[in-house]
């Protein structure tokens, strides 16, 4: 589903990533772990182009990378949860959800309307549609956000530490809804610091430092056997 | 002082002073749509249209608005150009220049949005100027609201530069007041009281708009 071949990035004269390779199958999750500046958010970034590559290849659903229309096209596909939410403040719940279906897919707004109610539903939010972001807590505002990158179908769904900006007793309310998504099969490649989620939903556990990838394996084998030193490290500062 | 003089010539002013308020209101009408412009070719992606935008701001803003009003109603009529009135050089004039100082308000205003909203947009498949048109503008015009009032008071003010080419506005009339009567002291006194009501008066209705704006913030 995602082919990611020798990716470089470079920062003026900061490498941030170094020939990273990832491929990411169809239903598969993903999960990034590794210290704060390996790199994992920028790979992410990466993806859908909010960042522009200094070299390399990347791939999503047989569509390179490489042109202002492919941009546009993938980026429907791929559905991008932010740190920090990003919802529009201006719009109610519902109308954050509806926007981009009308706008890009040319859905009707009672069909985006439908299809909105149903999502909100799904996160536990069917109350909130009329809501504005900064009536929200900071949960709630990221389930809006997670609802609102389904409204467009994607076929891969993209998390840039989702939980990083939460209040402790919130993380789990989240986690739940991605771990729901999971097991519908969604495609998922989840940057965080949640080392319980990778453990339990994770199918493969990425470990990047440097802007390296270092080690990759099952959760199993990352958690329980790891075999690079600085990925014992890692684990020794967060488990 | 001779009250009675002004009391009888304040309907004359009067009627200056309306002229001076749509003269105005045209100049900061016409000069949003052309700041609008202009602030989005500021901050676009294209070097070319920055350029362009900076060029012309840096013009407006960098000469004075009275070298501006002869250059339109005297120069461009060397050049064929016949603009029929001295008003409508006026509102040339004052939309021209108005529109380099909301350009540069409006590309403060796009430039204070928090850049994950256009990164949740076009991640969204939004394109550029969607993004720009649903999200990022509406947000900015909200932040816009309180210089752009400073803009319209500062234009008001400006306007009275306008007298020099004989346009019927506040300004004129006072100088003519003062010609006929001799008595500049109540003549322009007269007029600066008008211009202060009139000031005074929109720095009230921006202070109101934003209370409403801060109450229901963000909406």
């Amino acid at each position: 589903m995602i082919r990611i071949n020798n990716l470089y990035k470079n920062f003026g004269s900061l490498e941030v990533l170094k020939d990273v390779n990832c491929h990411v199958q169809e239903k598969e999750v993903v999960v990034v772990i590794g210290p704060s500046g390996s790199g994992k958010s920028t790979m992410l970034r990466c993806i859908n182009k909010l960042e522009d590559a200094t070299g390399g290849e990347i791939v999503v659903d047989n569509i390179p990378l490489n042109s202002e229309a492919n941009i546009n096209a993938i980026r429907q596909e791929v559905g991008m949860v932010f740190q920090r939410f990003n919802l529009f403040p201006h719009m109610k719940a519902l109308d954050n959800i509806t926007l981009a279906p009308m706008k890009v897919r040319g859905m009707s707004k009672d069909e985006a309307v439908v299809i909105a109610r149903d999502l909100l539903n799904k996160v536990g939010l069917a109350d909130k549609a009329d809501a504005y972001p900064d009536q929200l807590s900071g949960g709630q505002q990221q389930r809006v956000a997670i609802a609102r990158a389904l409204a467009m179908r994607p076929k891969v769904m993209l998390f840039d530490e989702p939980t990083s900006a939460l209040d402790p007793e919130m993380v789990g309310e989240v986690l739940g809804v991605m771990k729901d998504l999971a097991k519908e099969g969604m495609t998922m490649v989840v940057v965080t610091h949640e080392m319980g989620f990778a453990r339990e939903v994770g199918d493969r556990v990425i470990f990047m430092d440097e802007g390296r990838i270092i080690e990759e394996g099952t959760p199993e084998e990352i958690f329980n056997n790891p075999k690079n030193e600085r990925l014992k490290g890692f684990l020794s500062k967060v488990l | 002082m001779n009250w009675e003089l002004i009391v009888r010539y304040l309907p004359y002013l009067l009627e200056g002073a309306v002229l001076t308020v749509q003269l105005t209101v045209m100049g900061v009408a016409f000069g949003s749509v052309l700041g609008v412009i202009l602030g989005l070719a500021r901050v676009s992606p294209f070097r070319f249209l920055r350029w362009l935008a900076i060029g012309y701001i840096d013009f407006f803003r960098g000469t004075p608005l009275l070298v501006q009003i002869f250059l339109i109603h005297m120069g461009l009529p060397q050049l064929g150009i016949d603009l029929g009135s001295a008003i409508n050089s006026a509102i040339i004039a004052l939309t021209l220049n108005s529109g380099a100082y909301i350009g540069e308000i409006f590309r403060a205003g796009i430039q204070s949005i928090d850049r994950g909203q256009m990164e949740a947009a076009r991640s969204l498949g939004m394109s550029y100027l969607q993004s720009m048109r649903h999200i990022i503008l509406p947000q900015a015009f909200k932040r816009v609201i309180p210089p752009l009032g400073n803009e319209f008071i500062t234009l008001l003010k400006d306007s009275s530069l306008v007298s020099v080419i004989s346009a019927e506005e506040l300004m004129m009339k006072a100088n003519v007041m003062q010609g006929t009567t001799y008595r500049p002291f109540e003549a322009y006194l007269t007029a600066a009281a008008i211009y202060l009501i009139l000031t005074l008066t929109i720095s009230q209705l921006v202070a109101y708009a934003e209370r409403r704006l801060k109450t229901g913030d963000s909406h």
